[in-house]
């Protein structure tokens, strides 16, 4: 007997019938298969996935907090080392899942190992879903990581422990959304810096990691608020420290409006082939 | 018996507006062991790629044992395993792990996988490098582990573009062993191929493709015997001075000890020796001077370009 008679992965449908390729423990075995390769990569990698955030927030630490932190003070009644810490860890979950969808997926178009999965059955929202997990993935474990880093400098407290982990889920979800976008878009190898570069980089900066837009003028003030960055972080600083310039329910709001978009977006990407199917 | 192929009218316009397929019919019957051949460009991998879901048709159906694959193509696609032209496997993973992740991919457990992955590279003489990095195989180790990876979730179709390009002949040899005897355990294999001896050796039936148009679709027996002409080099063991007269269409010397005769479909070699060795000439060993499909297929393409050169003049 064949291992594809014995299978419970496959759907047996004769001729005529409809039929699919997966059922649901074969999808969920798919699923897992592509999870654990993605992970197993940034693992193979950690020097250059994990351990950089990590250097990065701890020069972040000592620059801003401990040199520059003292001569600013509290914001919202906050000491501004402690201040920073939701900021720079979400920067780093921001970052690292949009990283490794982009990285991940252009590297497998680049080498046409994603042929693997295009030829398989796996449906296209199941690729989509497992590319997105790796970069949850990354971005959740980096953020961790950071959060660790953080442990070293300023004393950390959570005042929402459902929103901590809501707004950081969703948050790597988006990027990892992003930056499956932007890996089905690229053609070369400059353009999956490109956005991180001159688009994301930019945003995160400006999206409250730093400061309060209450130090701002009005008119700054106002032009933050077209900034979405700046919904998620201070809603992930709520999380943390129970402050925010913003309410909590736009951030949700901003978070899963983005997932919607960006996740059907992609999904007609891949369904129509552009980027991937001749 | 049933089909596993069956293409109706396919045709294929890329961006920028090539035609690659210009209404292509085929069927492929299934346990077929079946030759795709062509020129470079004449749309193989494009109809192969149709086939596996890597390109988007502009127009056509294509069914797959009796599955339409608009309708039901993740179905399809698990019926078929893939080995392309290039290498489209993650280099930086180690060997085993590249088989395991596909056989996921077709919804395997990790366990099973594993099992299957470690039957085929035994098999395939890659065992003994499963741990180590794909990218440290040589050329031919990489195509076998190509073939693992297609094979990995027991598949009723396996797809070969150009499989054995860039291998040495043992290994060659080796491959149609491995292929002939998958085949006769009820696997169907499609094969492209630029060696024509190949196809020849291996394949049941064939379609030759030129220019997007199938102009041929026969059964190799068929198709061989619309030969009508066969030319056959002999090695004397002594030098010739002359060549008597043969029952053949033609003769020549090429050189003191070396003979061409020219043979129609119903003359028989064993009329030349008889001659030969009545003239005291012993011929020590004989080959076949081109591979008889080659020469037929040169024709076929060399006709439809032909008719296709004429067709655009008028």
């Amino acid at each position: 007997m064949s291992i594809r008679s014995q299978s419970d992965a496959f759907d047996h449908q004769g001729p005529g019938e409809k039929a699919v390729g997966l059922t649901p423990r074969g999808a969920w075995n798919a699923f897992l298969m592509l999870l654990t390769r993605e992970v197993l990569r940034f693992g193979r990698i950690w020097v250059q996935t994990v351990l950089p955030p990590m250097i990065m927030t701890a020069l972040y630490f000592v620059v801003f907090g401990h040199l520059i932190g003292p001569r600013i003070g509290e914001i919202d009644g906050v000491p501004y080392i402690q201040y920073l810490v939701p900021g720079l860890i979400l920067m780093s979950v921001i970052t690292q899942s949009y990283a490794n969808s982009v990285s991940s997926f252009f590297g497998a178009k680049f080498a046409r190992h994603v042929e693997e999965l295009l030829v398989s059955p796996m449906p296209n929202w199941l690729i989509i879903v497992g590319y997105v997990a790796g970069g949850v993935a990354r971005g959740l474990t980096v953020g961790a990581a950071v959060t660790i880093v953080a442990l070293l400098f300023a004393e950390l407290s959570v005042h929402s422990v459902l929103n901590l982990f809501g707004v950081a889920l969703m948050t790597s979800i988006l990027f990892a959304l992003g930056g499956l976008i932007n890996a089905v878009y690229a053609t070369h190898f400059d353009h999956i810096s490109i956005v991180p570069t001159f688009v994301l980089t930019p945003l995160t900066y400006l999206g409250g990691v730093f400061y309060s837009i209450n130090m701002l003028s009005e008119f700054w003030q106002q032009a933050s608020l077209y900034n979405p960055i700046l919904y998620i972080i201070n809603g992930f600083r709520y999380a943390m420290l129970g402050i925010s310039d913003v309410p909590i329910w736009s951030t949700y709001a901003i978070l899963a409006v983005g997932i919607l978009i960006a996740y059907f977006y992609l999904l007609r990407l891949f369904n129509k082939g552009i980027g991937l199917r001749g | 018996m049933s089909n596993a192929v069956e293409i109706y009218e396919l045709e294929k316009t890329y961006e920028g507006g090539t035609r690659a397929l210009k209404g292509i019919e085929l069927a492929i019957e299934e346990g077929d062991f079946f030759a795709l051949l062509g020129p470079n460009g004449a749309g193989k991998s494009t109809t192969i790629g149709i086939l596996c879901s890597l390109v988007n048709k502009t127009a056509g159906s294509v069914q797959v044992f009796g599955h339409d694959l608009d309708r039901d193509r993740a179905w399809v696609k698990a019926q078929i395993g893939v080995v392309p032209q290039e290498f489209n496997f993650n280099q930086f993973e180690p060997v085993e792990e590249v088989v395991i992740n596909q056989g996921g991919f077709y919804g395997m457990t990790r366990k099973a996988a594993k099992k299957r992955a470690h039957e085929l590279l035994k098999q395939l003489g890659l065992y003994d490098k499963r741990e180590g990095m794909a990218r440290a195989l040589s050329g031919g180790m990489k195509r076998r582990l190509m073939i693992a990876r297609a094979l990995v979730h027991d598949p009723r179709m396996l797809i070969l573009d150009e499989p054995t390009a860039g291998v040495d002949i043992e290994l060659r040899r080796g491959m149609w062993d491995f292929l002939t005897r998958i085949n006769k355990q009820g696997t169907t294999i499609i094969l492209t191929t630029h060696y024509l001896e190949e196809a020849e050796a291996l394949c049941r039936n064939i379609a030759i493709i030129n220019e997007g148009r199938i102009v041929e679709h026969n059964s190799m027996r068929n198709l061989l015997a619309k030969l009508s002409q066969e030319t056959f080099v002999l090695y004397a063991r002594e030098p010739v001075e002359s060549l008597p007269e043969m029952p053949v269409i033609g003769s020549r010397l090429i050189d003191d000890e070396t003979i061409e005769v020219d043979l129609n479909r119903d003359q028989e070699l064993t009329g030349v020796f008889d001659v030969l060795r009545g003239h005291g000439i012993v011929i020590e060993r004989m080959k076949n001077k081109t591979s008889r499909l080659e020469e037929l297929f040169l024709r076929l393409v060399q006709d439809d370009d032909a008719a296709t050169d004429a067709e655009e003049r008028s």
